[in-house]
């Protein structure tokens, strides 16, 4: 497993290149460069910055200079923010991110697992049509609808929560991000289950354990579940890359520091440093995810992991 | 002692403790934008300026108007020929680390900031200083030449390149904010590190979170630290205004430096008195490329800019109030008082729009050769809003727009190329004088994105600046704006608003042109 784990990280290091190189390459060609603004600055100021920032040397030298500082561990300087490289503006912003994607995929799979067995338990009866009716809202409403509903019923009127912020990092501040990010993803995971669920329950080896005489509850938990699982797991990988990635709408919105929105901010600022950054950071985190799926897949099939 | 005391001490402690910090009268400010640097000499945006403003001080600072007073310096002379200033430091000032702030900190600064290899962005704005743009292209390399010079300990002098009247306006810039030399020279780069960095303003950074906030603290080295009514800032990263508004109900932030438009009815009726939309040096235009037939004709640009209907703009597009342009300086600029203005400013709509058509068929256009014009903007819903607005404006007058927009960085990149047909533009002010505008129509600056170009006029601009009588450089410049609007040689369409959302519990908050409020002149009821 080691040697497989090791050869799938070495396979991602020629697909990295090719994306760091297409990237700096389509980043440069982008109209518009990392100084220009509503303020344009004189020739002279424009000179300085660009000898300052290797971008008055040729396209072709300046990349051989940034993968020759990437191979050193040095992902360079950000223009939009001076006092911090790169490297230091991802490890900042990191905790924040991964606190609350942690958190919203957790709470994703334990909301989602457990509203799908139940709608596959009683599948077609009342708590199957409630809790499909709520897990559809999380699924089809996006995140910039909810955020704002949430801030002004639980951080306005009702005065429970804060509006946003990290504050201290004490709970009250996060339960807001982390239901909106977590929703619609309990919502696909639900739906993912309930659907498992049920075309696992009319197995014939379900049938052969309600023969035997073992009730519903043990049923799902010692027999139906595992298999039943086997697409959620698939689903995972995914859905963890797009909680870590994709919570740039939600960090925007309630203010948290989180790098979900350097990219975006990076690309509109022709920040070139900080966007290769981040894209090299989250295809290695998705590459890293995708492993850890591949190798929970692996333990729950037998199948796979005999393979 | 037993259990309980113990108990009760701590319980003692703990809400002392907590009615201590109840009482420190922290200031919770949205400030849009994540900074760029700590590093004045680094920085381009008024975000940056809040914070800059608040921890540094430079020679001359602002009062609660946004007026020049004196900073670091007690008072200064003027030389006889306006070109060399002579600044006295106050006595005892300090660096938030203790160490004596001294002229030399300031000769450092000022030949850090033109130095080229220090690349800073804004040097161009003290490039009045002898020699400053010489050092700054390259041409001198010894900074000594730079017109900057430590007297003795307490006693600055700059001379000039020309005699220019709002060089002590210039002063109050975050470019002419001194440098703790000594910290600089020991840390190098790292100077500017929460940790590192040492001011010398009335508060001095101890936090800063990118992406979230920047904190700062009384500095108890300044001068005057015993007056200030607010114990420290949080200035608060976010730049979705509706969420920055949603967390000021909620009591969060006790000012916003700006607010989503169409809230702004809502709020005079929800938070009354707490909205503050008030004049801003700044001007929102469209540009016409005057290289470019039939755009090089005066009157297609004359009726273009005769049929845009401003007075509906502010009020009913906006939503804010922004009050119509019709000069190119906004009225309230210093060094200047009421500015020029278009001959047909108060003639009725309905008349501009048939003089506009008789123009525009005096060039050659109208209803069998309509005028085909491509109207470029930044993308953002209000340059969306107001392009909508005055293409239906323009089409009475035969005139077919086609709308396109880009983001920021493209569509500045297109206007600097001159390859804009119509363009929209803004100007915010980065000090009080009525050259800060002018400047952006004279022949070859980069800012002059229509390109339009007027000999007379540039001759006046170098006329105006080298005069050192303010009644008659205010009289000279407005001759050339008189020949700039005659011309048509760009559309103004409305000047800025500030607009600042203010808790009613902060007090000293003064609206000015300049949309300037430096921490130290507030303070918070209990």
């Amino acid at each position: 497993m080691i040697k497989y784990a090791l050869r799938r990280l070495l396979s991602t290091i020629p697909v990295l290149w090719i994306a760091v190189t297409a990237c700096f390459f389509v980043l440069r060609l982008a109209p518009g460069g990392p100084f220009d603004g509503e303020r344009p600055l004189p020739p002279v100021i424009l000179k300085n910055l660009a000898a300052h920032y290797n971008l008055d040397k040729p396209l072709i030298q300046q990349y051989l200079i940034y993968v020759g500082d990437l191979l050193r561990g040095d992902l360079g300087p950000s223009f939009a923010s001076e006092d911090f490289t790169v490297a230091q503006q991802i490890m900042i912003g990191l905790p924040y991110t991964f606190t609350i994607g942690t958190a919203a995929f957790l709470i994703a799979i334990i909301v989602g697992v457990a509203v799908g067995c139940l709608g596959a338990l009683y599948q077609n009866k009342a708590p199957d049509y409630i809790l499909g009716a709520l897990i559809l809202i999380g699924v089809v409403l996006p995140n910039f609808l909810i955020a704002p509903i949430l801030q002004l019923v639980f951080g306005i009127h009702l005065a429970w929560l804060p509006v946003g912020g990290w504050g201290d990092g004490s709970i009250k501040f996060l339960i807001l991000p982390i239901v909106v990010l977590a929703l619609p993803h309990a919502g696909r995971i639900s739906r993912i289950t309930r659907g498992s669920m049920i075309e696992v329950m009319n197995q014939n080896f379900i049938r052969t354990a309600k023969a035997k005489g073992i009730g519903p509850r043990l049923t799902v938990m010692r027999h139906a579940l595992k298999p039943a699982l086997m697409p959620v797991v698939s689903y995972l990988g995914p859905a963890a890359s797009y909680l870590l990635t994709g919570s740039l709408v939600v960090e925007s919105i309630f203010g948290l520091p989180g790098i979900g929105r350097y990219f975006i901010n990076a690309a509109l600022n022709r920040d070139y440093g900080m966007v290769l950054g981040t894209v090299i950071f989250y295809m290695v985190l998705i590459v890293v995810l995708n492993l850890l799926v591949d190798i929970a897949y692996a333990w729950l099939d037998p199948k796979v992991r005999n393979r | 002692m037993n259990h309980f005391a113990k108990k009760f001490l701590a319980s003692a402690m703990l809400g002392t403790l907590l009615a201590f910090s109840a009482h420190a009268a922290t200031l919770n400010i949205h400030n849009g934008g994540d900074p760029q640097s700590l590093d004045p000499q680094k920085l381009s945006g008024d975000w940056e300026n809040r914070i800059a403003g608040d921890i540094f001080e430079g020679l001359v600072t602002e009062d609660a108007k946004d007026n020049p007073i004196p900073g670091q310096a007690e008072s200064w002379t003027i030389s006889p020929d306006g070109k060399v200033y002579t600044f006295k430091l106050r006595d005892g000032i300090k660096w938030s680390d203790g160490q004596p702030v001294t002229a030399g900190d300031f000769v450092f600064a000022f030949q850090r900031l033109v130095d080229p290899k220090n690349a800073a962005d804004y040097a161009y704005l003290q490039f009045t200083i002898k020699n400053a743009e010489k050092i700054n292209k390259g041409e001198i390399t010894d900074l000594n030449q730079l017109g900057v010079k430590a007297i003795d300990g307490k006693t600055l002098e700059i001379t000039l390149e020309n005699s220019t009247p709002y060089f002590i306006n210039a002063l109050m810039h975050y470019t002419a904010y001194p440098l703790p030399k000594h910290v600089v020279e020991a840390k190098g780069q790292d100077w500017v590190k929460i940790g590192n960095i040492v001011t010398n303003g009335p508060y001095k950074p101890v936090e800063w979170v990118p992406g979230s906030h920047v904190t700062t603290v009384k500095n108890d080295q300044w001068y005057d630290t015993k007056d200030l009514k607010i114990d420290g800032a949080k200035f608060f990263v976010l730049e979705d205004q509706e969420a920055a508004l949603k967390r000021y109900r909620a009591g969060e932030f006790d000012i916003l430096t700006d607010f989503p438009t169409d809230q702004y009815e809502w709020m005079k009726k929800n938070l009354p008195g707490q909205a503050h939309v008030a004049p801003f040096s700044g001007l929102y235009y469209y540009v016409v490329n005057s290289q470019k037939p039939p755009f090089s004709d005066k009157r297609v640009r004359q009726a273009l800019s005769m049929a845009i209907n401003r007075e509906v703009i502010g009020p009913q597009i906006l939503g804010t109030g922004e009050l119509p342009a019709y000069s190119w300086v906004p009225p309230g600029t210093a060094n200047y008082g009421e500015p020029a203005y278009v001959s047909w400013k108060d003639l009725p709509y309905s008349e501009k729009v048939a003089e506009a058509k008789k123009l525009l068929t005096e060039a050659g256009f109208g209803p069998d050769k309509p005028l085909h014009a491509v109207l470029s903007y930044n993308t953002n819903d209000n340059h969306k809003r107001i392009a909508v607005a005055i293409a239906s404006m323009w089409k009475p007058l035969g005139v077919n727009v086609e709308l396109v927009n880009a983001e920021t960085k493209v569509h500045y990149d297109q206007m600097q190329r001159g390859q804009v047909e119509i363009g929209r533009a803004g100007w915010l002010a980065d000090y009080n004088d009525p050259d800060n505008f002018l400047n952006l129509l004279v022949t070859g600056v980069q800012m002059n994105y229509g390109r339009w170009s007027n000999p007379e006029y540039d001759k006046m601009i170098k006329e105006g600046n080298a005069e050192t009588d303010l009644a008659k450089r205010a009289a000279i410049f407005k001759k050339a704006e008189q020949l700039a609007l005659d011309e048509s040689a760009a559309l103004p369409i409305y000047y800025y608003v500030s607009k600042n959302v203010v808790s009613p519990k902060i007090e000293g908050f003064v609206d000015n042109i300049q949309d300037i409020h430096r921490t130290r002149w507030l303070s918070m009821k209990e």
